[in-house]
């Protein structure tokens, strides 16, 4: 866009060097990882030669895919939860006026900036302190297992999707919605058929964002998770913290590409959401779409 | 669904002030449903834990480790000043402070660098950013423990030149080059977009009024990008502070911070009281952060 302001020469080079070495400490430690899961030899640090060896002992490895189960069943959970609850949310700050919208504008926030250990003692003590009340009045025990692992996750994933679905929702034409309503659209039709499918890509980010935050914690999960209910990175982390095995990194393989793909399924959908959103930009379609509605 | 103020078209009657107060009555009704069941889920979840932790700050401790709701005291934020806990506190301090600092000199002109390229040259330097970023964070910190342990490749290179066997894991060093490599992606992402935004033809003018590229620079395109920065900053300091996973993976047991400290209060010492103080101590510093950091943005705005 400003090929004719950058600064050539000397500096430019400089710039292009940094970027090099950026990307060459972001990936070399990944690549290392990865390489060495295909290694023979019982030792991390040593090449021999390759082999499939230790995906083989994680796939045999009834904790290793205990744990993975758990991960799946909580992630999928949590994220369908929050998904709703938090484009819910998104759409009552930025399109209502109601009552206690300040304090919930500034309760919605805050779990984000909150660090995540924090987080944990919190719901640690809250689980504790509820779990003795229910004792006391119904006589129930409960303990902490997957169901709190999953309350815990929804808690702070809400506040993920809100904020990049309303990121979204802030973007789009209001003049689109009062369109359809002029076009006698009821509400849940103008929903259905415009905003619905205009927030779709922000709606889509903040779910595979509550899918991966799901997926990749370690401190909530291990304050809230009982005996027998641990998830795959908690696991891994208890793994690591003992010593370091060439199993941690073939696990650690396996969920490095799960991130990725869902990285690209990411990228893929928000192009194609993008391109729909940019057809339902034009009144004329959002007209026809209503009324084949 | 921005209040439409109109009364029932069917109706046929004229828009009264009485209409229309009723008609923003039930709009209005209709957003807090809408925000209801969030609503109810964060009060429950998350106000009422942080209420929780707030009281257990000020219980006590029993000898069996059990807390007790009752014999309320500050003994707990008392002994936050006890040279041990605030040695803890200044490690951590000056650990997320390195942290920040060293992700932002290296973000900067890596983000300047990708901003200032075609699009086409751009999104995909991008994605090569969001990889790592989206990638887990526990695996990301477990290659570093590889290579910087004494049997990893930093060590073998080392050994092959000639010398000792080389260890940096167990060290600040080692945590400092872990929370850089993992909150490094909050700090670029924030950047590139505040320069991605920026009006380059600004700098143009600069350039046109005989200001040499530094000046152009220094003058324009900082001040410029000044939200970005502190956005950043905010989005690297507050995790590095808190950070509890990087320390336990990275660090031994003279490189404890606060974040694997308060987890020991409840999972190993079982002091929950104490534990609390100090997640509230950490909230405080974080608070004020946040409030320096945007105070110090928008002067330079």
């Amino acid at each position: 866009m400003n090929e004719g302001t950058a600064p050539k020469g000397p500096v430019e080079r400089l710039l292009g060097l940094n970027a090099w070495l950026v990307y060459l400490f972001f990936y070399a430690p990944i690549a290392l990882l990865i390489v060495f899961s295909f290694n023979e030899n019982d030792n991390v640090g040593i090449w021999t030669e390759p082999s499939f060896r230790w995906y083989q002992a994680m796939f045999q490895d009834d904790r290793v895919m205990g744990a993975l189960r758990n991960s799946l069943v909580v992630a999928l959970f949590s994220t369908v939860v929050s998904t709703v609850l938090g484009t819910m949310l998104a759409i009552a700050l930025e399109r209502y006026r109601f009552r206690g919208r300040g304090a919930l504008d500034g309760i919605a926030y805050l779990p984000i900036i909150i660090p995540d250990v924090t987080m944990a003692v919190m719901l640690l003590v809250f689980f504790f302190q509820a779990f003795g009340v229910l004792s006391d009045l119904f006589a129930v025990r409960l303990t902490t297992g997957l169901t709190t692992i999953a309350l815990a996750h929804i808690a702070f994933s809400i506040s993920f999707v809100a904020v990049v679905v309303r990121a979204r929702l802030s973007q789009l034409d209001s003049a689109l919605e009062e369109a359809a309503a002029d076009l006698y659209a009821n509400r849940w039709q103008a929903f259905r058929r415009v905003t619905l499918p205009l927030i779709a890509p922000g709606v889509a980010g903040g779910a595979l964002l509550a899918l991966t935050l799901s997926l990749d914690d370690v401190v909530v999960t291990q304050f809230v998770s009982g005996a027998g209910s641990t998830t795959l990175p908690v696991y891994v982390f208890g793994l690591v913290r003992r010593g370091v095995t060439p199993l941690i990194n073939a696990v650690s393989t396996v969920m490095l590409v799960a991130s990725m793909v869902l990285v690209g399924i990411s990228l893929g959908f928000q192009r194609g959401a993008e391109a729909r959103a940019q057809r339902l930009a034009d009144p004329e379609a959002v007209r026809e779409e209503i009324v084949a509605g | 669904m921005t209040a439409p103020t109109l009364a029932d078209p069917a109706a046929g009657g004229p828009v009264t002030p009485e209409l229309e107060r009723a008609a923003e009555k039930a709009e209005s009704r209709r957003g807090l449903l809408i925000a209801l069941p969030s609503y109810i889920y964060l009060v429950l979840l998350f106000v009422l834990p942080l209420l929780l932790v707030f009281v257990y700050s000020f219980a006590t401790r029993d000898s069996t480790g059990q807390t007790v709701l009752a014999d309320w005291n500050l003994d707990s934020y008392r002994r936050l000043f006890s040279s041990a806990v605030l040695e803890i506190f200044v490690r951590s301090l000056v650990l997320a402070l390195a942290t920040t600092v060293i992700s932002l000199a290296v973000s900067y002109p890596f983000a300047y660098y990708i901003a200032t390229r075609t699009p086409r040259v751009r999104n995909v330097l991008l994605v090569f950013v969001m990889i790592p970023f989206w990638s887990n964070f526990l695996v990301r910190t477990y290659a570093w423990r590889v290579i910087l342990g004494s049997e990893g490749p930093v060590s073998q290179v080392t050994q092959l030149l000639g010398g000792e066997p080389f260890r940096l894991l167990f060290t600040n060093s080692a945590v400092l080059i872990g929370l850089v490599y993992g909150f490094m992606p909050f700090m670029i992402l924030p950047l590139y977009a505040a320069l991605e935004r920026m009006d380059w033809r600004l700098v143009e003018a600069a350039r046109d009024l005989y200001a040499d590229g530094w000046t152009a620079f220094r003058k324009v395109t900082l001040p410029l990008s000044m939200p970005g920065v502190v956005a950043g900053s905010i989005l690297v300091f507050i995790p590095s502070l808190g950070a509890y996973v990087t320390p336990a993976l990275l660090g031994g047991a003279r490189t404890v911070l606060m974040g694997d400290y308060i987890v020991s209060q409840f999972l190993a010492a079982r002091n929950w009281p104490f534990g609390s103080a100090l997640s509230f101590a950490v909230m405080f510093v974080m608070l004020l952060a946040t409030i320096f950091y945007f105070r110090a943005g928008a002067k330079t705005l």
